[in-house]
């Protein structure tokens, strides 16, 4: 084990245990905050797989922007004067049968296929450049599309969050 | 004469490989799925969401490092972010209404479309 390893077992813990509380944590807030352990986490991960840019694009727009809205939305919708943000779980058994077939086939295709693994990429130079001069060249028309879809979005959640003065 | 899947398996687990980071995305994965069926705030619902995409995320940035992906990977990575941007903006926008209509978000209550 080298520090690589190492360190790939520290984020990959952090991430594990604390998608594990999100999902299993009965306090809303207590999801809320450890959602943002996993996003760090996996922030992580991407700078071990050479991604800085990505990694800090994780980190600014899921910790930054979608974090910070989800926890609007456990404060706007919850009754704030009762302390303890409770939530309960329904079709508990299903869904672990359910989470179990997914996670066993996912696993058992990785288990089958692991020793045909390609060689990393060795080059480690930044991306961000790269990325950059792609999205303006090769992925133009998707860009386009998503800023358009930005927009949509913008403008629609805008509207639908106005609350609507009853004449 | 095969090892036995187990120690295989703990054999395999020191050297760090594209398979490690599929594993730790097909957990995320599988705690999403999970997340939204039991949950009953529709908030956790959607964290239960950006945990799948986060998996998803993290599949194509291992194959872009380790496959013959390359940056085309990471490019498909930006465009999940920003779609779950927006998707986030909506659906919180969605909630809200929910709740200001039934005074409730949880997801088994709200069962008609109108009032």
């Amino acid at each position: 084990m080298d520090t690589f390893d190492i360190v790939f077992y520290a984020f990959a813990a952090i991430t594990v245990l604390s998608a594990f509380v999100v999902v299993f944590s009965r306090n809303l807030m207590y999801a809320a905050c450890s959602l943002l352990f996993t996003f760090f986490g996996v922030a992580g991960l991407y700078v071990l797989l050479h991604a800085d840019f990505l990694a800090v694009t994780q980190i600014l727009i899921y910790v930054g922007g979608i974090l910070v809205l989800l926890l609007f939305g456990v404060m706007l919708t919850s009754k704030v004067i009762s302390v303890d943000i409770k939530t309960g779980t329904i079709h508990t058994v299903p869904a672990m049968i359910l989470a179990a077939i997914v996670f066993g086939s996912l696993a058992a295709v990785f288990y089958a296929t692991w020793s045909q693994v390609p060689e990393p990429v060795t080059t480690a130079t930044a991306t961000t450049r790269t990325l950059g001069e792609l999205l303006m060249t090769r992925f133009v028309l998707p860009f386009e599309v998503a800023s358009v879809i930005l927009l949509a979005a913008l403008i629609g959640a805008a509207f639908l969050a106005r609350r609507i003065r009853k004449p | 004469m095969d090892a036995s899947p187990i120690s295989e398996v703990l054999a395999w687990l020191p050297n760090v490989q594209l398979a490690h980071f599929l594993a730790i995305s097909a957990i995320l994965f599988a705690l999403g799925i999970f997340a939204i069926i039991t949950r009953r705030n529709a908030i956790l619902v959607l964290m239960g969401i950006e945990l799948i995409l986060n998996a998803a995320n993290l599949n194509f940035i291992a194959f872009s490092h380790y496959g013959g992906l390359n940056l085309d990977g990471q490019v498909a990575a930006v465009f999940v972010i920003v779609l779950a941007a927006g998707e986030a903006a909506i659906a919180l926008a969605i909630v809200l209404n929910i709740y200001h209509r039934f005074q409730t978000v949880n997801v088994d209550e709200v069962s008609s479309l109108k009032e």
